[in-house]
């Protein structure tokens, strides 16, 4: 067990890759920024279901809607093992929803946004989730072992995600035109959030998750894994990136790319997306609905 | 109630620590282990253990006061000895 230490021992000590348990002694900065960063993990893949649970009823076969939902039933089940780790923390999990809810914590970009058509569905399941396990691998070496135990489960489940989006992507590629027209269109509209995904590119040793070693890369650096390892699939289907300065610099290796919007990204996070109050609205319709289950079921518990 | 998780991937292998769950009691412990941990065929078997019936212990190994080498693998070199036997023996 870790006994209590300065701030500074304690920074040598995750820097020099140490981790830190539960129970351990821990800054106080040092929780407020697991808290901060774990919760905002947790309130985005509650939020995150929704733009895919809009779409259950809708999705175009049956092994689709079975897919779709069990999807749903993963993120939910990832909320469930990261509030978990919050609670432990010391933030309970009904606070977390109370602040989600009211607007007072953020969650992920791409979920403020609506889902036009079912090439949405396909481009986020695929790309979105892309971007998130880029993310989600560097928690793997997370100085908070708690958390990083939990990162392996998820990223197992997050792999087979994106194995779902591809396939649904490429069912439309292989398709007709009105189909591959529909991914080119849901493409065009995600790119922009897609790009703004990461963070904007601020060194990592500038960034306090990075200085904790919560997150083991900077933004930046997930965006380059990002672009190399997608964007040579995204061209080999046809499609076309909405970006006329995107180009890899094959001596470098560097991706060079049209500046994200940044402004965008910090007024959509904020609680301003196109789509932020009406799911928020859903999630807290949805707290209220079934607070009389919660009752029920924990009285007959008790 | 909190109560941590364990589980065994493949059998054979040993249990490993998941995460943690809170439950009411023990038949909700069962189910949210099942339905967290299991879901995918990821696990073959589970425990969950109240997290108050866990004891850690602060200092898990015998402090080395004396000498204990005897105790390790580092405590014996046979390289040396060895080829010095096979040369005896002429075997080397």
């Amino acid at each position: 067990m870790l006994e209590r230490m300065t701030d500074e021992d304690f920074r040598a000590h995750v820097q020099g890759g140490g981790q830190v348990e539960t129970g351990d002694a821990m800054p106080e900065d040092y929780r407020r920024a697991l808290i901060k960063f774990i919760e905002m993990h947790g309130n985005s893949e509650l939020m995150g279901v929704l733009p895919e649970r809009e779409w259950i009823l809708r999705a175009p076969t049956l092994q689709r809607k079975l897919a779709l939902t069990a999807k749903v039933q993963d993120e939910v089940g990832h909320g469930q093992l990261i509030y978990r780790v919050v609670e432990d923390l010391g933030k309970p999990r009904d606070a977390c929803f109370d602040d989600l809810i009211a607007g007072k914590t953020k969650f992920h970009n791409v979920f403020h946004y609506p889902t036009k058509t079912w090439g949405d569905v396909g481009v986020i399941a695929w790309l979105v989730d892309a971007a998130a396990i880029i993310s989600q691998k560097a928690l793997l070496k997370c100085s908070y072992a708690p958390y990083a135990r939990i990162m392996k489960k998820i990223c197992w489940e997050e792999s087979f995600h994106i194995l779902h989006g591809r396939d649904v992507v490429l069912t439309m590629m292989t398709g007709t035109d009105e189909q591959r027209d529909l991914v080119q269109e849901a493409l065009d509209r995600w790119w922009g959030p897609l790009m703004q995904f990461h963070g904007n590119p601020i060194p990592a040793e500038h960034d306090p998750m990075y200085e904790w070693r919560i997150k083991s890369q900077g933004n930046e650096e997930a965006r380059q894994q990002f672009l190399d390892g997608y964007v040579p699939q995204i061209w080999e289907l046809g499609l076309t990136v909405p970006d006329p300065a995107l180009r890899k610099d094959e001596e470098t290796g560097v991706w060079h790319y049209t500046e994200p919007d940044w402004d965008e990204l910090k007024w959509v996070v904020t609680g301003h997306g196109p789509a932020t109050e009406r799911r928020l609205g859903l999630r807290r319709a949805s707290r209220e609905e079934t607070a009389w289950v919660r009752r029920a079921v924990l009285a007959d518990a008790a | 109630m909190i109560w941590e998780v364990f589980r065994q991937e493949r059998e054979g292998q040993p249990l490993q620590h998941g995460g943690s769950l809170e439950a009411p009691n023990r038949e909700f412990a069962e189910a949210y282990a099942v339905e967290f941990y299991g879901r995918r065929h990821e696990s073959v078997a589970l425990w969950v253990v109240p997290r108050e019936a866990i004891v850690e212990i602060a200092e898990p190994y015998v402090a080395d006061v004396f000498d204990r080498d005897y105790r390790r693998v580092d405590g014996y070199s046979l390289k040396v000895k060895l080829r010095e036997a096979r040369e005896r023996a002429g075997t080397a």
